[in-house]
């Protein structure tokens, strides 16, 4: 069964990856505020208000 | 500091938006003839291209990467641009992703029907396709994570994220399923063999489910929900972490599609216990986008996005509850091989994804339009038939799947097996027909979406650059703005080292997985031999027909599957099968141990007419077989493909490999004369019942060896 061996290296790098993509996130303050970004998604609606 | 003024491209969403919902159609509808062909098996008209072993095959794909595929590009392409605050990368990019995907689509339906297959399910593209899909999905990564680097808006909202693990596990996932030795231009063995085969490609098939058809739709669900319900999501918190959670769980839990069978325990178990901490971050993301809804619900009385968004999300969480349920043995014991299964994908599919996209194209068309929708009304309707439709095709189902296996594990006092496998499928055909109703207004509720969509889009007026404006980030903050992206890159250690790294492990994949596959092909069980070349082209045949999209080869250690197949099935015996063939669904028998069962004209005339040799059979004629003629030219490369993957057949056989096949062909010829069946032996009928009669005799030369010696 080394196609196990394939399997748990590639999903633990992809897990890895995600993991340093996470530090990445944290350590650039991507959560530090965590209620802003969900409104900003509104602010570009003026102009696509249909009439 | 000026904000900067620039346009959002919105012909990009606009063409994938169309090419999802003609695809859309199009997958649908075959759903819904494969529906009716399971019930009326004349449907099939007794030609190769129609029927059901070819067009399931084109069902799924198209439904999956036609019809789900172009709305996460579209969805993703219009999401990227607003929350990101520019326009995306490059044109030219978008353009090739869009015609590129399109090519893929076309070319990969005819091949399916042509029965080009590699015979793994979603993934039965063959291998030029494959590396056309790879290319397509590295032009669609450049132009993602490009516009990711040339952002306004520094943080990314919580959408683009999921987009990014969409990207990263599906590109790997394709990968590392797709290694494949090719043998002509439209026909490759895969590298793995057998149980090794299975385990990577239910890997597969389960990620794809996670990383194709949840992700992306959860990135589509965190900005058109709060957008269409008017309020920002319920805890953006809460999506953060479960967009973690799900990301690192999910891709442990695809053992569960290989309960009981050949998989060793304990990757089994891995499979389980994964699928069963899945619950959490699923209902995570359920809970979060209906609570968002939760303060609009006067909304959702009048709204049609909102009232599809509301079924959409408790699909979701219906099939996310299901899931894990699935993953237990005991509950997979009943549940695996039958309509149980079909039930909970389309819920999964009709509900959650069929519904968000038809949210979303409501919402989006009428924006990108500059109008209103043209018929609110019609769209209510179009949300009611569709609503019911999802019922009426999965209540029957889930019925049937209980009945079907439940008449199968019955025994009578005596200790019989109490039901022929033909009278578990002739009792739940009713059920199908409900269900192929069931597909049919879910379809019909399509189509109302489809004149609904068109209307609106000529009586508003399309803009095909919007005008948007932001304020540019700061230089020393974000140098990306500038600069090419490779330098970008090179400027920050830490990113470098992460591509770096992906970029090896790619490499080295490709380098070493091929090595160590093959040496670890070798036999456990000593009498299990390599296929004869006649039985290699009747197997090439089996894949070709799609014969495992009804039947399995696997029968799992149960009393009732031993009482009626036979032995259950060991790892050993499938050390040759390039690709592994266990099927995921029985609407006729496992055929694990077929070979010796039946005499060669049994299968002769079954697959001139099976209803002749089985009344009350769903299976279709083959009587094309009876016509065609062995590819017996691809015999020497078969067997050299077969070597190179480290199958033992002896040096130089490939050039005495057509000898070996015409003398077996002359026995099962001479076999069939006895019945006064007379066929020239060069017709594919003798390969595929040669392939036939070896199924799972392999081990039982070897009961009779060892029986004689004691």
């Amino acid at each position: 069964m080394t196609v196990m061996i394939v399997l748990l290296s590639v999903s633990l790098g992809v897990g890895i990856f995600f993991l340093l993509a996470y530090r990445w996130s944290v350590k650039n303050g991507q959560f530090e505020d965590d209620q802003a970004p969900a409104y900003r998604i509104f602010f570009d609606d003026k102009k696509q208000q249909p009439k | 500091m000026q904000p900067e003024k620039f346009f959002y491209d919105n012909r990009i969403v606009k063409q994938f938006g169309i090419a999802t919902i003609i695809w859309g159609i199009v997958g649908m509808l075959v759903g819904v003839v494969i529906a009716f062909q399971l019930a009326y098996p004349a449907l099939s008209f007794g030609i190769p291209y129609t029927t059901f072993g070819r067009l399931r095959p084109l069902h799924t794909n198209a439904v999956i990467f036609a019809f789900v595929g172009n709305a996460v590009f579209a969805g993703s392409y219009y999401i990227f641009q607003r929350v990101l605050k520019t326009r995306m990368f490059n044109d030219t990019l978008s353009k090739i992703h869009l015609w590129g995907w399109q090519l893929i689509i076309v070319v990969g339906a005819v091949s399916l029907l042509l029965g080009y297959t590699t015979g793994k399910e979603y993934a039965e593209l063959e291998w030029p396709i494959d590396i056309m899909i790879t290319i397509v999905w590295v032009v669609f990564g450049i132009n993602m994570f490009g516009t990711i680097l040339k952002r306004r808006e520094r943080h990314l909202y919580v959408a683009i994220w999921f987009f990014i693990g969409t990207w990263v596990a599906v590109a790997m996932l394709h990968i590392v399923n797709s290694f494949e030795l090719p043998v002509s231009l439209f026909k490759s063995y895969s590298l793995y063999a057998g149980v090794q085969d299975a385990l990577v490609q239910w890997w597969y098939g389960h990620n794809a489910v996670a990383f194709f058809l949840t992700t992306p739709f959860l990135g589509l669900m965190y900005y058109f929900v709060p957008k269409a319900a008017e309020r920002p999501v319920y805890s953006y918190r809460w999506s953060i972490i479960h967009f973690w959670a799900l990301i690192f769980i999910y891709i442990w839990a695809g053992p569960h599609h290989l309960l009981y069978t050949a998989l060793p325990e304990w990757a089994q178990a891995l499979g389980t216990v994964f699928s069963i901490m899945l619950i959490l971050p699923s209902w995570g993301g359920m809970l979060n986008g209906l609570f968002t809804i939760r303060g609009a619900w006067d909304k959702v009385k009048e709204d049609p996005v909102l009232k599809m968004f509301v079924v959409a999300l408790t699909a979701y969480g219906m099939a996310t509850f299901e899931g894990p349920m699935l993953s237990l043995k005991s509950v997979n014991a009943v549940s695996h091989y039958t309509d149980w299964t079909i039930a909970h994908v389309h819920v999964g599919a009709l509900g959650f994804n069929g519904f968000m996209i038809f949210g979303m194209l409501y919402w989006l068309v009428p924006r990108m339009w500059n109008t209103t929708l043209f018929s609110r009304k019609l769209a209510n309707q179009h949300f009611i038939i569709g609503t019911i439709g999802i019922l009426v095709y999965a209540v029957p189902l889930y019925w049937a799947g209980f009945t079907q296996s439940l008449m199968w594990k019955k025994f009578t006092e005596s200790g019989q097996l109490q039901y022929q496998f033909i009278e578990t499928i002739t009792s739940i055909v009713p059920m199908y027909i409900l269900r192929a109703i069931g597909g049919t207004l879910y379809l019909g509720g399509a189509l109302m979406a489809v004149y609904n969509l068109a209307k609106t889009m000529t009586k508003g007026s399309f803009v095909a650059n919007e005008a948007a404006e932001a304020m540019p980030l700061k230089l020393q903050a974000m140098p990306a703005v500038k600069m090419h992206w490779h330098s970008v890159i090179e400027r920050k250690p830490v990113r470098m080292l992460i591509f770096s790294l992906v970029a090896v492990a790619i490499g080295g994949a490709i380098e070493l997985v091929p090595t160590f596959m093959i040496e670890s092909n070798v036999p456990s069980i000593a009498a299990v031999k390599p296929y004869t070349p006649l039985e290699l082209q009747g197997r090439d045949i089996y894949v070709r027909e799609g014969c495992y999209t009804c039947h399995s080869q696997m029968i799992r250690p149960f009393r009732d599957e031993e009482a009626r197949y036979g032995e259950y099935s060991k790892a050993g015996e499938f050390v040759y099968d390039h690709p592994f063939q266990w099927g995921s669904k029985r609407t006729g028998p496992d055929l694990h141990r077929e070979g010796g069962k039946y005499p060669d004209s049994w299968h002769f005339r079954h697959m001139r007419d099976p209803q002749e040799m089985s009344p009350g059979s769903l299976m279709p004629t083959y009587n094309w077989l009876i016509e065609n003629d062995i590819q017996v030219k691809s015999t020497p490369a078969k067997i050299r493909a077969m070597q190179t993957l480290g199958v033992p057949y002896p040096k130089g056989f490939d050039k005495i490999a057509n000898d070996d096949l015409y003398r077996q062909a002359d026995s099962i010829v001479a076999s069939l004369q006895k019945d006064k069946i007379k066929v020239s032996r060069d017709k594919e009928i003798i390969a595929i019942i040669a392939y036939l009669q070896r199924l799972g005799t392999d081990i039982k030369k070897q009961q009779t060896t060892s029986d004689e010696v004691h």
